[in-house]
């Protein structure tokens, strides 16, 4: 794996966007989003079609963040891209607002599937993709994942449901933080080895540094990575990237009761980035 | 009922190119003919309940309407999550055609009775909960299927049950259905628990008591206005199901007769399985005998709720 390279500001642009809702909210899972941004900003900016005129448009790309609580990143980036108004940002968790601690989608527009409770993406995903291939559309799906959530179950049944398919308009990418709340992946349950198991339940399997922006850009602009096979992408990243003090800190996988003074001390350590 | 209602998916799938069926890991043969004629809306997946019900919702959503089949328990305990979140909460178009309802299961012990499904099913928001008592009101019931909006939860029983619902008419979710008329008790029903209540207002007529059997086919949406009607007129009342008194339609309904006042003035009981995993084998008659779901027990707990109406000289301990 080479070097990470330092953060451009487009990517230093989406972190400063979650600060602002956390210094409204005051809460928010940050070590999860932080860790995902590259991933969803490569995913919008140049693999996904899609319309944010019209969200539900048929021939779109669909995209499920099924690592729900890194909702951040993806409210980040949809209002970036005019899903929705960027005001709906500081409503985050509000009572009037549509940007819950997990996305809905019965409230927000480019939300594919309600997630939080993990483990529900890759069936749900597979779902629509099956459907897909069957009408006949080009539109592909994309799943992402989180590591922890790869503990569960429902996530090795649906993938030995697609391998049997070979769909290769799914691509699952797992946001590979090494980090769940506990504590690290190989204290709680280790994953390793973890692309092997992929590509044991029939995936075509591609691993990439899921902060180096341009990397990210060449292997999912490639999908699929075989004719007749699922995609897996193994994303090796960093629980809270872009914020020194935050990286691989279990306080910031979900933080509550965000202060002014930490507002200033993520900007000033996004800028270092 | 299962091979019908199973045809049934087969009839629809013919006529409507949105439905496809996807099973777990069912019989050898199951919709064979299905599966030659139309073989890109078959699926079967294995036994992975919470993939399943992932994949109906992710079909769903794409404007499928998806039939899913498995074992009641498997459908309902095993993949509840998966049933609340991506069905429920997305309220898409997948029904849930869940075989062996209650306690049909018998011989294969209680990981396959399936007391609670309808408890369960009826505490999730969105969700429809059906329970025909026939193979002929299944039939009628998968025909108004396919339209209907959001999930639906379909109890299938052991099947070869005696048809009683021949005459009723058209299925109507959400409508309860007028079997016997009578003013002193008012049996309230829903699946098999039907033939059974039937039994009972015999035995009653017999023994000079009047007792109206309302069965209930569907018991999410609960036809409150019919139970209301039935229940103004009646002395004593009476549910009787095959499945937990906790939760079931004898819930449903004491609920809303509480709310209602309904119940002042008047004695009321559940009949189903108590608190309990049924503790025999041997067969689905035999469970619900034991626990009281009989011709026998229903006609006597009503006469002992008449006797003990307020009023009465004679109170006999229920």
């Amino acid at each position: 794996m080479t070097t990470t390279p330092r953060l451009d500001e487009r990517s230093k642009h989406l972190r400063r966007v979650i600060v602002r809702v956390l210094q409204k909210a005051r809460r928010g899972h940050v070590g999860a989003a932080y860790s995902l941004i590259e991933i969803l900003r490569v995913l919008y900016d140049d693999v996904l079609r899609y319309n944010p005129q019209d969200p539900r448009w048929p021939g779109r790309d669909r995209c499920i963040l099924s690592k729900g609580h890194g909702c951040l990143a993806l409210y980040a980036l949809l209002a970036d891209k005019g899903f929705f108004p960027a005001a709906e940002l500081d409503k985050f968790c509000a009572a009037d607002g549509i940007l819950g601690g997990h996305p809905d989608a019965g409230k927000v527009p480019g939300v594919e599937a309600s997630t939080g409770a993990l483990g529900h993406g890759l069936p749900i995903g597979l779902g629509m993709a099956l459907h897909l291939r069957l009408a006949g559309s080009g539109a592909r799906v994309f799943v992402v994942l989180g590591d922890g959530e790869c503990n569960e179950g429902s996530v090795w049944e649906a993938a030995m449901c697609a391998g049997k398919h070979r769909l290769t308009n799914l691509t699952a990418i797992v946001d590979y933080n090494k980090h769940q709340s506990y504590a690290s992946t190989k204290e709680v349950q280790d994953l390793e080895p973890f692309a092997d198991k992929w590509r044991s339940f029939g995936f075509e399997v591609r691993e990439v540094d899921g902060h180096d922006v341009a990397a990210l850009r060449q292997t999912l602009t490639g999908v699929p990575f075989a004719a007749d096979k699922p995609a897996a992408l193994i994303c090796h990243t960093v629980k809270g990237k872009g914020v020194r003090f935050a990286e691989n800190n279990m306080k910031w996988h979900h933080k509550n009761k965000v202060t002014d003074p930490e507002v200033e001390a993520l900007l000033t350590a996004i800028e270092d980035a | 009922m299962r091979e019908n209602c199973l045809k049934m998916v087969y009839e629809l799938a013919k006529q409507d190119e949105r439905v496809v069926f996807i099973g777990s890991d069912l019989g050898v043969g199951v919709l064979s003919e299905f599966k030659k004629e139309i073989p890109a809306r078959f699926f079967m997946e294995g036994v992975s309940e919470q993939n399943l019900v992932g994949v109906a919702a992710g079909m769903a959503m794409e404007g499928r309407v998806v039939y899913l089949n498995t074992i009641a328990t498997f459908l309902s305990r095993r993949c509840y999550e998966q049933v609340a979140v991506d069905l429920c909460l997305h309220n898409v178009n997948v029904r849930l055609i869940a075989n062996g309802g209650g306690v049909v299961y018998a011989p294969l012990g209680p990981t396959h009775l399936a007391i609670e499904d309808v408890a369960i099913m009826r505490a999730l928001p969105n969700m429809t909960v059906v329970a025909p008592a026939d193979a002929a009101e299944m039939v009628r019931f998968m025909k108004v299927s396919v339209d209907h909006p959001g999930p639906i939860y379909i109890r299938v029983a052991k099947g070869h049950d005696p048809v009683v619902t021949s005459d009723t008419g058209p299925f109507v979710i959400g409508k309860a259905v007028p079997m016997r008329a009578g003013d002193e008790v008012l049996i309230t029903t829903t699946g098999v628990g039907l033939q059974v209540s039937l039994a009972a207002a015999e035995k009653l007529a017999t023994a000079g008591v009047e007792a109206a059997v309302l069965h209930f086919p569907t018991v999410k949406p609960l036809d409150t206005d019919a139970l209301h009607a039935h229940a103004e007129r009646a002395a004593v009342i009476v549910s009787a199901e095959e499945h937990t008194v906790i939760g079931g339609l004898g819930s449903a309904v004491a609920e809303y007769l509480a709310e209602t006042d309904l119940l002042n003035g008047r004695r009321f009981k559940r009949i189903g399985i108590p608190d309990v995993f049924p503790s025999i084998y041997g067969d689905q008659n035999g469970i619900m005998r034991k626990y009281g779901i009989s011709a026998d027990n229903i006609a006597a707990q009503a006469q002992t709720l008449l006797a003990g109406r307020p009023g009465k000289a004679v109170r006999v301990a229920a």
